[in-house]
């Protein structure tokens, strides 16, 4: 038992976490009883004894569970072994459950973790589809509903969506940059064990006092800073989840120019790199925005600042301002990286190399440039500055001209191709192009201020950002998902289990969110409880759907489940690709490559006999590279 | 290439689709009915763009399912496709071309956006204050000590009205859809918002900006009437907006003047 306690592990993090979260509460209740207060506030925002440990007990975790403790060790002094790899690589399913530093361990605990999020999130999406199902209050009070459209939408973006593409990339990218591993294998396990705390925060707001947040995900003040103490955990909770996304970026964008393999020039990266590459950028210089303005809603509710507090001089749109500086671009990093996968699926399906190659990668940079420039779109009727809506304008729509290209280019790369439609990544892949387009262009269209002042805020908001999120990014998850399974488990999913999810999935999310165009623009407020009578027949209509919906993705969870144990062992190459990660077992070896392969070509030479991307170890043409070429990381030319 | 391919089939197709789509959609009211001056303005808008939507989302069918069909592998062909790489003219081409069309949306929605919000005369135009608060609405009207009610929002036909819009608690919105305009109301500051309701009815308020348990219940009685019928109404109105109320949101003549005006036709 004290041996449990001295390794770092479970019983080691229980310890820290219990440890460090009293602690929090023991110096707030003390330095309370110094200052003569009342030792338990208990005001509607505030809860200093709540908040503190809240911050330090997920810390104490981190740090029992082993997240710190080599940096520890080195800062202290102590002894430390540079090339240690204990904690690399799994052979039991154990090894899943601990502080790993190995790229693949990581790439599917946060597979795993963020579909359960995912999950979470769908059935919150099935209760609110319940409670909306007619007019009238029949399951849902309404602040539960509040908190159930917030909750949901919080667990998608931050504990799903953004995570899921970075677990898919964490796995993929240095197999396919040719690199051992990450640059950083220790923050990134790190940067995995923030994302189940930050989930916890936010679904421990369900048990404060008030009930869970129920500002909306966007959480405006005033209405945020005067809200009860849940509040405050989705405050927190971004702060973990924030963290997690900038390391992670920072990581990547080290791993990308750094570390990889000989030949591989920026010009000979695969789309993914690229996609996770301007993603990474995106990370990092926008979501210390939102952790910022987090912080300032945390202070204005537990230190009375006056941030936003109107009354003692705050400005109150300023919120806005703020967040939507991140937010913007959040909606981009969680749609660049399935771009990316979406390349890699349909140049290997269509056997043809992607149409536009390099225009394809400036249009991913061009996104991010822009993605900074169009925040205020989001508040066109929100009472700022009225000049500022037309400038905004114009560049939210010049936006949808690298969107556009994109677009095009992969339909141009199905053309004088070899289609093959059996697998469902590719089914996924073809879908997303037409429902993405139906996303986009209504996003063109709120572009447009005089039809955003008459639809903003109704469930024409609704239905844009479903078909861009569900249509557009998780489209792309399920596509990276059962494009790789087979190099991740080693086995082949069941493609006819795969088919009824496909279908299932395309009528829900069509079924669902395209009559709430309609209603929205006929004037359906979002964020309701109950809506008019005459809403009643196409609610019903879109409630039936989304249960199509949730169903389908039953059918996902079994298929991954039966097959991640049953299915039938999938060669090294399946698919046939050509990009480096498909030139190793299915799994990969524990350290990815016996020998660094060297790359000599681009990543889509389909349809030129004997031309390679890249020659690996043992293999024509890997003769020993001359002494410049060792070593060398990263390429120049 | 475009030997190869059926393209002005292809360009034919799609303006059939583009054709198709358009007669079914343009002639729904997809806004719902109009009754105010801005709202065909608005609706037109709209259908020019559901004419261009139209385009592009047939043009990407077309492209996607003729490819499907004209490119499908054959069961056992595990050959690959022909290593094209790009055309240069093409990708210029689908830079520019949709780059000229959402700019001309951007000039055309500057234009009615300009219409929409330009100001009467002085002298022409009716000012009345709006207040939101969790869950309600009240009105306060220029006149003797500003008539003040909660029961319905009143507004004369064929007048310009500038909404002048004060939020006491949290952030909610002015919306009514009939209208076309909608503005938040914030705590601290005074938004406006101008429209010119044009056909006489009952509509509702809708708040559309969440404000607490109470916001799918916030909302008000809308009601648009003849000037003299409008001008007896406010004249008998009892309460007078409350003192505190008043100073909270520096209501001064200047925002609002101290009489109803010379009135309409």
């Amino acid at each position: 038992m004290v041996d449990a306690i001295k390794r770092p592990g479970w019983w080691r993090a229980l310890l820290g976490t219990i440890a460090f979260g009293a602690f929090g509460f023991g110096l707030v209740i003390a330095l309370r009883a110094i200052a003569d207060l009342p030792l338990y506030q208990t005001e509607q925002t505030g809860y200093p004894h709540i908040i503190v440990p809240a911050v330090l007990a997920p810390l104490g975790f981190l740090a029992g569970f082993g997240c710190f403790d080599y940096w520890l060790r080195w800062a202290i002094g102590a002894p430390t072994i540079p090339e240690d790899h204990s904690q690399h690589g799994a052979k039991t399913w154990k090894d899943y459950f601990r502080f790993n530093t190995d790229h693949k361990v990581i790439g599917v605990q946060y597979v795993v973790t963020t579909f359960i999020f995912f999950f979470l999130g769908g059935l919150m999406a099935m209760l609110i589809r319940a409670e909306l199902a007619q007019p009238g209050t029949q399951i849902l009070e309404a602040s539960t509903y509040n908190s159930l459209f917030s909750t949901h939408a919080v667990l998608m973006i931050f504990v799903f969506v953004i995570p899921v593409f970075a677990g898919l990339a964490n796995y993929v990218l240095p197999l396919m940059i040719g690199a051992p591993d990450m640059a950083f294998p220790r923050l990134n396990a790190l940067s995995f064990w923030m994302l189940p705390l930050a989930g916890i925060l936010f679904l421990a707001s369900f048990l404060a006092p008030g009930g869970a947040f129920d500002a909306g995900w966007t959480g405006y003040a005033p209405l945020s800073t005067g809200a009860p103490l849940g509040q405050s955990f989705f405050n927190l909770g971004v702060q973990f989840a924030g963290a997690s996304s900038i390391a992670t970026a920072l990581n990547f964008l080290v791993t990308i120019i750094t570390m990889r393999a000989p030949g591989m020039t920026f010009w000979r990266m695969p789309l993914l790199v690229w996609a996770n590459l301007s993603t990474s950028l995106l990370v990092v210089a926008a979501t210390p925005f939102i952790a910022g303005v987090q912080f300032m809603v945390l202070f204005d509710r537990a230190l009375h600042t006056n941030f936003f507090d109107f009354a003692a001089g705050g400005d109150v749109i300023s919120y806005q301002h703020i967040f939507w500086f991140y937010s913007h671009p959040a909606v981009y990093i969680m749609m660049l990286p399935g771009f990316g996968i979406v390349s890699e699926v349909i140049s290997t399906h269509a056997r043809k190399p992607i149409f536009g190659y390099r225009l394809m990668a400036l249009a991913l940079i061009g996104i991010v440039v822009l993605s900074y420039s169009v925040w205020a779109h989001h508040m066109f009727v929100a009472g700022m500055f009225s000049w500022l809506r037309v400038p905004m304008m114009i560049t939210t729509l010049l936006i949808a001209v690298p969107t556009g290209i994109k677009i095009f280019s992969w339909l141009g790369t199905l053309y004088f191709g070899k289609i093959h439609t059996y697998s469902t990544a590719m089914l996924f892949a073809l879908a997303f192009i037409v429902t993405f387009t139906i996303g986009g262009i209504s996003g063109v269209m709120l572009g447009m201020v005089p039809i955003d002042i008459h639809v903003s805020d109704t469930y024409f908001i609704v239905a844009h950002i479903h078909f861009v999120l569900f249509g557009g990014s998780v489209f792309t998850i399920f596509a990276g998902v059962y494009h790789w399974f087979p190099k991740m488990t080693g086995r082949m999913y069941d493609e006819k289990l795969g088919r009824v999810h496909f279908w299932g999935t395309l009528v829900g999310t069509w079924g669902t969110f395209v009559p709430m165009h309609w209603v929205g623009m006929d004037g359906m407020p979002r964020r309701v409880a109950d809506y008019a009578e005459q809403f009643g027949e196409w609610n019903l209509l879109i409630s039936v759907f989304a249960f199509i919906l949730g169903a389908a993705q039953l059918v996902f969870l079994y298929n991954m489940i039966i097959s991640w144990r049953y299915g039938p062992k999938a060669d090294a190459n399946p698919w046939r690709a050509n990009s480096i990660e498909w030139q190793v077992s299915s799994p990969p070896p524990i350290y990815n490559f016996d020998e660094i392969p060297r790359v000599v070509g681009g990543p889509y030479e389909f349809g030129i006999p004997g031309a390679k991307h890249a020659i690996m170890a043992g293999e024509k043409g890997a003769e020993v590279p001359a002494e410049s070429e060792k070593n060398v990381v990263g390429s120049t030319s | 290439m475009y030997g190869r391919l059926p393209i002005v089939k292809m360009l034919l197709v799609t303006l059939a689709l583009t054709a198709v789509i358009s007669v079914v959609m343009v002639p729904i009211n997809w806004n719902g009915q109009g009754a105010s001056t801005a709202a065909p303005k608005i609706d037109h808008l709209l259908n020019v763009m559901i004419v261009l939507s139209a385009f592009v989302f047939s043009l990407v069918m077309v492209m996607l399912f003729y490819a499907l069909w004209k490119f499908k592998a054959k069961p056992g062909d595990e050959s690959d496709g022909e290593p094209i790489h790009g055309n240069t003219r093409l990708e210029i081409a689908w830079t520019l071309i949709p780059t000229i069309i959402v700019l001309f949306a951007g000039g055309y929605s500057w234009k009615v956006l300009d219409d929409i919000e330009d100001p009467a005369p002085r002298n022409e135009r009716l000012t009345v204050s709006v207040f939101s608060q969790q869950f309600a609405w009240s009105f306060a009207y220029p006149g003797k000590d500003y008539a003040w009610t909660e029961e319905a929002l009143h507004v004369p036909v064929d007048r310009q009205i500038h909404f002048k819009m004060h939020a006491l608690d949290v952030i909610h919105s002015f919306w009514v859809p009939e209208w076309r305009i909608k503005k938040d109301n914030v705590p601290g500051i005074t938004t406006t918002a101008i429209v010119t309701p044009d056909k006489v009815g009952t509509y509702q308020l809708v708040c559309t900006e969440l404000c607490g348990f109470g916001h799918a219940t916030m909302r008000a009685k809308v009601v648009v009437e003849p000037w003299p019928k409008f001008k007896k109404w406010v004249e008998g109105l009892e309460q007078k907006a409350p003192k505190e109320l008043m100073e909270s949101v520096e209501l001064d003549s200047v925002t609002n003047p101290p009489d109803l005006g010379a009135g309409g036709a």
